[in-house]
């Protein structure tokens, strides 16, 4: 076996992650650790300065709930995700997270972070929900708040560390294993709690680009379902493994659309120059009563897009140049109708900037100005995303204070944030059924599992106890591929042709095409069948049989194989869950075309999973949906 | 490849404790040549054209060019971060589109490294099971908003 070295760290609380989630998680957890004489630990496979899905920056902050204000209330949020959910939502989860993220926002602030103000200086929105940023440092700043508290608690920041599995010892979460991906170092993590941020997943299925740009997927590559994978693996209940997410955005660079749909007010047309918001209109009072919301669900409006795809009637444009000139228009004279012009452009430009680099490589390389002509949208490919308009992750428990008679034996079991694991806590992309909490609302939510989650320490104060002979497997397992390749390179000329293993970039190539032609991905226009989920199921079967001959030449190749694994882990409760719900719900995520309708009598449920390592089952669970506001 | 290193001005980063771009790579990619003492990305097929490289480099050595199974040639995005903002420059494949330049703040109000994490609102409770979690509920409120909140609310 490959020789390492074994590094053992004892802790309270473990934090698996560096982005948002766990940022909160760290900020929060410090300030009650000193307190209580706790302590916090947080592990993370890059640095979390440029770690998670906010490593570019953002040019919004898209939840924040204005409380104080008294224009919004917490029963407006919940409308606003239910809704856009088609009624699939934990309404305890998203109002719990919902009370607290304007203080995560308040904080950004006071910690560096430029929000854009007013004259009067109130916040610039960009929607209901949304406030408009420079937010190039955004992550580097909530990062830097996060570092500053663990330094401040005697906490530890572990960077370039992988987390492959959990530790699970008779049925709790004792803490997590992984590997370096600097130098030949075994990790092994004993947590009395240990909190799962570690992100969603991406490239599960196969992008639109056939080369290069392979990279540019929306959310970012370096999402590969660790989140996932440890909470399945460690035998937690997951709930929402088939509502992927597919946004649409700016054709090839998925630049964002959000402010040119919100604040510019821009339309979005076909080739014909029809706005299919309002010609397929009709279509949606097949999908009541949240085809006829406000502001219509995103599944719905990429669906409405997708029908004119269908016809034949792209391009599908967002009318940039139209949308600016309205505003320009609008302006008293020719004087402030230039200067507006000209700051129009640059917020235009600073959106990309900001979050989306390569959409402004691409306009410049297409001669594109907005202000002078329109840019094509399209759908994405899917990804697994919690915080966004998808909803998959873990099934948390909520908080005590906001159940009903109702929700209590369904929604709590003690700990907010807890998975169906003791001590196994999930944040941000990891926990399910609490959508629409983006960057800040992640934080917050980061905030809320980890003061949980010391309170949890508190009460099980017995140091983790994890059985050697686990350990051993597990490290033995995990360094498996680095033996197979040193074992069998030389048995042919070309490492990367070998009878005897495969290397995780074909691995991820395989997984792809399954996913992309079985499971609805893009080139079948996100339509599946039970059939044809019968049929993937049988080659991902195969696929997992390969999965301990994945071959690794160094560190950051070891990496790429435990990744794969935990998208292959992502992938197989995705197809699981698409096949148990027998409806279509969000015919613009997924169309089912065994069951092209919304069955509301039989469907307005969560489908949960949980998986069990020993035998390799999967068991279904139909819960139910059950409201705190009436 | 999405970015790219040009070797006159890549320095290995011989004159800090580590290579910058090895450091901040959200996904791995760029690795220091021992040999050479220049870095590189090793697997331009995962690049997210983030930028986290290009605008740590001290010596502004990394670039990006677009990716060339769908962007044309010829235009060019390069960034120059400060402490205090970042000045970007956008370079069109036309040449009869004037180059334009934009600078945005990155920061406001605390410098690099002083975002002080606690102290900023006073925490209502010292109760590890209560609701109210650090700055709460003060935090909740701003100078502005009309509703004022004395604890965290629930529905």
């Amino acid at each position: 076996m490959a020789n390492f070295e074994t590094v053992t760290v004892e802790t309270d609380l473990l934090i698996c992650g560096g982005g948002m989630a766990s940022c909160g998680a760290a900020v929060e957890a410090s300030y009650w650790a000193k307190k209580n004489g706790l302590k916090v630990t947080v592990v993370d496979k890059a640095a979390m300065d440029r770690s998670g899905a906010v490593a570019m920056g953002l040019s919004a902050i898209n939840q924040y709930v204005d409380l104080n204000s008294g224009n919004n209330t917490l029963a407006d949020y919940i409308d606003y995700v239910r809704n856009d959910l088609m009624g699939i939502t934990r309404e305890d989860l998203v109002a719990n997270i919902a009370r607290h993220v304007d203080t995560s926002v308040h904080m950004f602030e006071k910690w560096g972070l430029p929000i854009w103000k007013d004259e009067e200086g109130k916040y610039v929105h960009e929607g209901r929900w949304q406030l408009m940023i420079n937010g190039e440092s955004y992550k580097i700043i909530v990062a830097e708040a996060a570092k500053n508290a663990l330094a401040e608690a005697g906490g530890e920041l572990i960077e370039r560390v992988f987390i492959t599995h959990p530790l699970i010892q008779d049925g709790k979460c004792v803490g997590a294993i992984g590997f370096s991906v600097r130098e030949n170092k075994v990790y092994v993590f004993k947590a009395k709690a240990t909190m799962v941020a570690m992100g969603g997943a991406v490239h599960v299925f196969k992008p639109r680009s056939t080369g290069e740009g392979f990279g540019r997927s929306w959310y970012p590559p370096f999402n590969s379902g660790a989140s996932a994978f440890f909470t399945i693996y460690g035998g937690a209940e997951m709930t929402c493994q088939e509502v992927r997410f597919i946004p649409v955005r700016f054709k090839d660079a998925y630049g964002p659309v959000g402010a040119w749909f919100l604040l510019f007010k821009a339309q979005a047309t076909n080739a014909l120059d029809e706005n299919y918001m309002q010609t397929n209109r009709p279509e949606l009072d097949n999908w009541l009563p949240y085809g006829h919301v406000k502001p219509v669900p995103a599944n719905l409006r990429n669906y409405l897009m997708l029908l004119d795809v269908e016809e034949g009637k792209s391009p599908i444009y967002m009318q940039t140049a139209a949308a600016i000139q309205k505003i320009a228009d609008e302006a008293p004279d020719e004087k402030s109708a230039k200067r507006k012009l000209k700051e129009l452009e640059a917020e235009a430009w600073e959106d990309f900037l900001d979050m989306t680099i390569s959409q402004a490589i691409l306009w410049a390389s297409t001669n594109t100005e907005p202000e002078k002509k329109p840019s094509e949208i399209m759908a994405c490919d899917p990804y697994f995303i919690g915080s966004h308009s998808g909803a998959s992750g873990a099934w948390v428990s909520g908080p005590e204070d906001l159940q009903t008679d109702a929700t209590k034996d369904e929604y709590f079991w003690g700990y907010a944030g807890m998975t169906t694991v003791p001590g196994m806590f999930a944040a941000g992309d990891a926990s399910g059924a609490s959508s629409h909490k983006f960057s800040s609302g992640s934080h917050a939510e980061g905030r809320i599992a980890a003061k949980a989650a010391l309170a949890y320490c508190v009460d099980n104060p017995d140091a983790p106890q994890v059985d050697q002979a686990q350990i051993d497997a597990l490290t033995a397992e995990m360094l498996k591929p680095l033996d197979t390749f040193e074992q069998n390179k030389d048995a042919t000329t070309d490492p990367d042709i070998n009878p005897a293993y495969i290397r995780p970039t074909q691995f991820m190539f395989r997984l792809q095409k399954i996913m992309d032609e079985y499971a609805g991905g893009v080139s079948s226009q996100f339509k599946t069948s039970d059939k044809l989920i019968e049929k993937g199921m049988e080659l991902m079967g195969w696929l997992q049989e390969d999965a301990p001959n994945l071959a690794a030449e160094d560190l950051h190749e070891l990496m790429r194989c435990w990744e794969n694994v935990h998208r292959m882990f992502q992938a197989e409760a995705h197809m699981r869950s698409i096949l148990f719900r027998e409806e279509t719900r969000w015919p613009g995520y997924y169309f089912r075309s065994d069951k092209p309708t919304m069955d509301n009598e039989n469907w307005l449920a969560f489908c949960n999973c949980v998986y069990n390592k020993e035998t390799g089952e999967w068991t279904m669970l139909k819960k139910p949906v059950k409201r705190i506001t009436a | 490849m999405p970015t790219f290193v040009i070797p006159d001005k890549c320095d290995g980063c011989k004159a800090l404790d580590k290579t910058a771009c090895q450091y901040i790579c959200p996904n791995d990619l760029m690795v220091l040549n021992k040999d050479t003492m220049k870095a590189y990305n090793q697997e331009p097929l995962l690049c997210w054209e983030c930028y986290s490289c290009v605008k740590i480099c001290p010596t502004q050595a990394i670039e990006v060019r677009g990716y060339a199974d769908f962007v044309p040639m010829g235009a060019s995005v390069t960034a120059m971060r400060s402490t205090e903002d970042i000045l970007w420059t956008l370079q069109f494949r036309s040449e009869e589109i004037r180059p334009k330049r934009f600078k945005f703040p990155i920061r406001k109000g605390v410098s690099e490294g002083m975002a002080q994490p606690f102290d900023h609102y006073p925490t209502a409770d010292d109760d590890l099971k209560s609701q109210t979690l650090m700055g709460e509920p003060e935090a909740l409120n701003t100078e502005l908003g009309s509703v004022k909140f004395d604890k965290v609310p629930t529905l």
